[in-house]
């Protein structure tokens, strides 16, 4: 399967009266997005806002992160059985909006949102704080449910973004990339000496905000499976999870996960490319078991001589990591896993809840009980009202100069486990 | 800004004293002087620090006498006042290696001065001491002095100006337990990517998490009569009373709840909740017996089939909550469980 | 958790879902539950039905705080 991603790369972001991409810069149409997101009958209201890097600006409580994408040539559309129709996508042409992102925000649904700021200590933790954002800020209508509220968000960051992607169908991109994987023995005649690597990718699986859709589909309803990696480019997978806004992956990620185009970069060289084996961390220790029972027996079948394995989230599904990893290791197959660390404060705790010898080779996003504190902001989109509830945040977070004291865990994306980030420990 | 007073602590060979013949040397105190690797040290150092004095101890006289040895030199450092102390670098003399270690852990302890050491990883001075004092990673033998030296010095400085001290790999000690975070220069899947083809190629890889080894506690024998016994529940599932009275964090809790049931003789929506943030909270909220079961343990108490269910329980966060947290928090709680008289525990945990 | 109570002096039993991190963590008595988010209940059952359920995972507690175990033990019949 072969997929050219054309970048359109977008250098600012303007409200103006007609939206449209001109010479590198998004015009967004204020009522037109409005239009948009109100669709939803759940959502009562909606603001627009744009954050750029560098700016005094803290966006909080941040639920969704996503690059807008277009399908202009092959088959299906962009996030296929949650927006387009279901059809397998990853073969054609599509552009992405580089150096962009629709960002969803507003009233806290549970614990486990996060914070971006666009400059100051706390840029440095997020990988977000490097775009430019467009950010939905919804207020749900009253007496709403939990799940109706995560989900109505969810849904609206998906249509903000497909609309502002279609304004790129007609455009010339500025640079394309291809990407293009084989059948199994189609990829053996081609790369008969290059040893055979999967990606084994963990989707946080564990009910209301630890939830991940595969072509619509509740990750924690689905049994391991395998795709061709150009499948998550066309948004194949999207995140309804804010576990802890650190190792949460939001869309944005899974669009342009990392591990899949560093594989690429490898493949054909140093390695051949296989495919991507998704699977699930779920509640139930029986899931669990024939979950990982199922990727070991995948990465047999699949005669794979190697896995990279990345985590989602952390606590129990470590478990659900380790068995990964032991099984996999134990049939045969080499495994170098992504996780993170809740190494206490100090750093002097034990790390992860599960370990196991077989894991001898892992990459860590670092220690997520990192305490840092924010400078005051001139300008907060959404509200600081929850930094005391959401995960990272305690009683006394705000403090009395106005700055904000939490655990990097709070802010989206800082120890993220598919390797996004440059931040470890030692 | 006047220059970070050091002194030096070097054994009888590094003094040029004389080797194995010559370990007996009891401790001196030479003011003033520097000494063999205190050369190269004080090179590195620049004009940042100097190093005040140098004390020599043959290893063997530090070994066999350790009290005096330990008293007389922190006399000699406690004399100088020195704003950092320095042993070594010992390699992989092993009685040095351990001499270094004990002398600084000495120094930070009782004197509250901080110290620095380095020596060769398998020294078995290292493994004593590394999580009690920064300790430089060095070669096996003296021909690695410069290499030493070139880490020892800007670490020392950076101690005793108490600047961050940043991740093992950055400063070049052994980790000594303790995660630091820092900015690598490639991403993690790109890291994870080059691990992996060096494992596929059977060539060395350093993990980045050395998998730890878990202790074990032997089991306390069983209770002989239920039916007098005084169980309690404990939980980690972060049930509360409704509206988390005590603001239990949602992750990474800094405290535990302990909280009287007396009369309640079932957990209800209105009065309990959970405060955990690491997992679908709408069950345990509308039900929170589901994690705490208190209904069923008020109807073996009425039974008769257990002595009594103890009027307090106790609840932590688990989500992100250090390991080492929760291990107080229970030690704690453990001993005013065992005060009011109970006999066992139940631990429920989502 | 359970480490540092049975450290202390009290026997204890560990109810829980995931038992791989028990066993890793060290209980030694450990029974094993439903679900993380509902250990000892199951939302899908009849209030009473749910009610036996517990029931019968806190009696298996009980049994297993009766019994004399020689390390790590998983009661799950």
């Amino acid at each position: 399967m072969k997929l050219e991603v054309g970048h359109i790369f977008i250098n600012d972001i303007q409200f103006a009266s007609e939206s449209k991409i001109e010479n590198g810069v998004l015009y967004v149409d204020e009522e037109a997005v409005k239009a948009i997101v109100l669709e939803d009958e759940k959502i009562k209201g909606v603001k627009f806002d744009i954050a750029k890097p560098g700016e005094s600006v803290r966006i909080t409580p941040v639920k969704d992160v996503i690059e807008p994408r277009v399908k202009v040539e092959g088959r299906g559309g962009v996030f296929p059985g949650v927006i387009a129709k279901v059809d397998t996508v990853g073969s054609g042409k599509t552009y992405a909006l580089k150096g962009m992102a629709v960002v969803t925000a507003g009233k806290i649904v549970g614990f486990q949102e996060g914070i971006i700021d666009m400059s100051g200590p706390g840029a440095e933790y997020t990988p977000f704080s490097k775009l430019n954002n467009l950010v939905v800020v919804c207020e749900p209508v009253d007496g709403i449910k939990q799940h109706e509220y995560e989900k109505a968000v969810r849904l609206a960051g998906f249509r903000v973004a497909v609309y502002l992607g279609e304004l790129a169908r007609e455009l010339t991109p500025d640079e394309t990339k291809t990407y293009e994987t084989y059948g199994i023995m189609e990829g053996k005649e081609k790369f008969p000496n290059l040893p055979r690597v999967a990606y084994v990718q963990m989707l946080q699986s564990q009910g209301l905000l630890h939830d991940t859709y595969v072509y619509g589909v509740d990750a924690k309803r689905t049994l391991s499976t395998i795709m061709n990696p150009t499948e998550v480019m066309d948004g194949a997978i999207v995140s309804g999870n804010c576990v802890s806004a650190c190792d949460k992956n939001p869309t944005y990620v899974h669009e342009n996960n990392p591990v899949v185009h560093d594989l690429f970069e490898e493949h054909g060289k140093t390695i051949n490319f296989v495919c991507q084996i998704l699977t699930n961390e779920n509640v139930y220790l029986a899931d669990k078991m024939r979950s990982s029972d199922w990727t070991a027996k995948m990465c047999r079948l699949l005669d794979l001589d190697a896995v990279i394995v990345s985590q989602e989230g952390f606590g129990n599904p470590d478990t659900d990591l380790i068995m990964n990893c032991k099984k996999i290791e134990a049939e045969g197959v080499k495994t170098v896993i992504i996780t993170d660390e809740y190494a206490g404060r100090d750093g002097k705790s034990q790390s992860l809840a599960d370990a196991d010898p077989a894991a001898d080779a892992v990459v860590t996003g670092g220690n997520a009980n990192q305490v840092i504190v924010l400078p005051k902001m001139d300008k907060v989109i959404g509200t600081e009202e929850f930094v005391t509830i959401i995960a990272g945040g305690n009683e006394h977070s705000h403090r009395e100069d106005g700055t904000i004291e939490v655990e990097i865990q709070a802010i989206t994306g800082a120890t993220n486990e598919t390797g996004f980030g440059y931040l470890s420990a030692r | 800004m006047s220059k970070i007073k050091v002194v030096h602590y070097i054994n009888q060979f590094f003094a040029q004293i004389g080797g194995e013949e010559k370990a007996d040397y009891p401790a001196e105190l030479r003011v003033g002087e520097i000494v063999g690797p205190g050369q190269a040290l004080t090179q590195q150092f620049g004009e940042e620090a100097e190093i005040v004095a140098t004390i020599v101890c043959g290893d063997s006289y530090f070994n066999e006498n350790l009290d005096k040895a330990k008293a007389d030199i922190l006399e000699m450092v406690k004399s100088q006042n020195p704003d950092i102390f320095i042993a070594g670098p010992a390699f992989n003399a092993g009685r040095y290696g351990v001499a270094c270690g004990t002398i600084c852990d000495a120094v930070q302890e009782e004197l509250g001065i901080p110290a620095v050491t380095g020596m060769y990883v398998e020294n078995p001075g290292a493994d004593m001491f590394k999580n009690k004092v920064y300790t430089v990673s060095t070669k096996n033998s003296a021909a690695g002095m410069r290499d030493a030296v070139k880490k020892l010095a800007p670490l020392a400085l950076k101690i005793a100006k108490g600047e961050k001290i940043g991740a093992s790999c950055e400063e070049g000690y052994m980790p000594n337990g303790v995660r630091v975070n820092f900015f690598e220069k490639e991403r993690g899947s790109k890291r994870a990517v080059k691990m992996l083809l060096k494992k596929l190629a059977d060539k060395p890889f350093e993990t980045e998490y050395p998998m730890p080894s878990f202790d074990r506690v032997d089991p306390q024998p069983a209770i002989k009569d239920l039916s007098k016994a005084t169980i309690a529940l404990c939980t980690s599932g972060g049930i509360v009373p409704k509206g988390n009275p005590d603001h239990i964090e949602s992750s990474n809790a800094s405290h535990y709840g302990e909280y009287d049931i007396t009369g309640v003789m079932d957990l209800t929506e209105e009065t309990y909740e959970t405060a955990h943030g690491g997992y679908d909270p709408v069950y345990a909220n509308e039900d929170a017996d589901r994690v705490l079961p208190v209904d069923v343990m008020r109807e073996f108490e009425k039974e008769g089939v257990i002595g009594k269910l103890h009027n307090k329980f106790y609840t932590t966060v688990g989500n992100g909550t250090a390991v080492a947290s929760a291990k107080a928090f229970a030690e704690e709680y453990a001993q005013k469980l065992i005060a009011d008289g109970v006999d066992a525990v139940i631990m429920t945990s989502t | 958790m359970v480490k540092a109570i049975e450290a202390a002096g009290l026997p204890v039993v560990h109810m829980c879902t995931v038992t791989p991190i028990s066993m890793t963590v060290g209980a030694n008595r450990i029974v094993p539950t439903i679900a993380i988010p509902h250990p000892l209940g199951n939302p899908a059952l009849e209030k009473d039905e749910e009610y036996a359920l517990r029931k019968g995972l806190v009696e298996k507690a009980l049994k297993a705080l009766t019994t004399e175990v020689d390390g790590q033990t998983i009661f799950d019949n």
